[in-house]
């Protein structure tokens, strides 16, 4: 190993190594990471709507709503769906909440609808009381183990997606994000 | 071997750390406790277990008594072993605001804190190492998100006399 003039010497050498194992610690860990927070291609984290040759097939589901009915994301085909993944326990959750109810009252005749997927364990015993009292006026269901993998293993609260009118993820928005943000998806696909 | 062109490697691999170390900071936080010291549990006595609990810097968890009903609450509960009668003291919460708490504070726990469990030793307690069990519930947020409630066992090596 040369330490001549020209090289880089001991104490940067060590910082180099230092951070190339850093870098090789990361990057081994990398894609189970951005798996967790989306950020693979058929999953983008962030504000942008992802261009139309970039969507995928949003996963169909089976849930059950308040009133034991079964709903499938499929029964929203030709609609703009904003899905909430949420939790009653979930701070973040209740400061978008109003916002999707009022995105449901203003654009609702414009082919959109917000469906609302609750991760409470503790069902609809918690669940009912807190739409009552924060006057949800969407549709909610009860989510399940199943539904969280196939969006990607849902962990975070809120992970919201907005799909499109063929059922397709345009964008994903994972914790508290800005109402803009998402006004701004649900008018570009509208 | 020479690097003379160390620096351009560098931005590289800085970027690959950042990006690492925002997408873990999005990741769910552990509530760890501290491997304990056995605990001396002499029969007739008392005995005091002192748990050593933290959270990842940024994440905070609720106390065991949350300002809203809606909030899970920190709940430690003992569920096996010769300790008997054990009276639970949580940690002093503080009191902090978040981004999605509309400027009301919330009772929360965050870093590192102790829970204490004051025992009886029963009189008949078999002498001899042994453990005693339970479990520890939180439900923890960063300013941005929140994860699911989580429950962690508790062992704790306690050696009658």
């Amino acid at each position: 190993m040369n330490f001549g003039p020209n090289a880089v010497q001991p104490g940067r050498f060590f910082i180099l190594l230092a951070i190339i194992a850093g870098g090789a610690v990361i990057l081994s860990t990398a894609p189970r990471i951005l798996d967790n927070i989306g950020a693979r291609s058929n999953r983008p984290v962030g504000k942008a709507v992802k261009d139309d040759k970039d969507r995928h097939k949003a996963p169909d589901f089976e849930l059950k709503d308040a009133d034991g009915k079964v709903v499938h994301l499929s029964d929203y085909k030709g609609k703009v769906v904003l899905l909430d993944f949420w939790a009653t326990w979930c701070g973040p959750c209740g400061i978008e909440i109003p916002w999707f109810t009022e995105f449901q009252r203003k654009y609702k005749d414009r082919g959109f609808t917000v469906l609302g997927v609750s991760m409470d364990d503790g069902g609809w015993k918690d669940v009912k009381p807190y739409v009552a009292d924060h006057k949800i006026n969407y549709q909610i269901v009860l989510g399940d183990d199943k539904t969280s993998d196939q969006y990607g293993d849902v962990e975070a609260l809120p992970t919201t997606f907005v799909i499109d009118r063929e059922g397709r993820v345009a964008s994903v928005h994972v914790g508290l994000t800005d109402k803009k943000d998402f006004d701004d998806a649900i008018q570009k696909l509208l | 071997m020479r690097f003379k062109n160390y620096s351009k490697l560098s931005p590289f691999f800085l970027a690959a750390a950042l990006g690492g170390v925002i997408a873990m900071a999005q990741m769910a936080p552990e509530m760890k406790i501290e491997p304990q010291p056995t605990v001396k549990a002499k029969r007739g006595g008392p005995a005091t277990v002192t748990l050593k609990v933290s959270l990842p810097a940024g994440f905070h968890a609720n106390s065991n008594k949350p300002t809203e009903p809606n909030l899970i609450p920190l709940v430690l509960k003992w569920t096996g072993g010769p300790l008997e009668n054990g009276a639970i003291t949580y940690p002093k919460p503080v009191m902090e605001t978040y981004g999605f708490t509309a400027g009301k504070p919330i009772s929360v726990v965050t870093g590192a804190f102790d829970i204490v469990t004051k025992f009886n030793v029963p009189a008949t307690a078999t002498p001899g190492p042994t453990a005693q069990t339970g479990t520890l519930r939180y439900q923890a947020c960063n300013d941005r998100m929140c994860f699911p409630p989580k429950t962690v066992n508790v062992n704790v090596t306690v050696s009658v006399e």
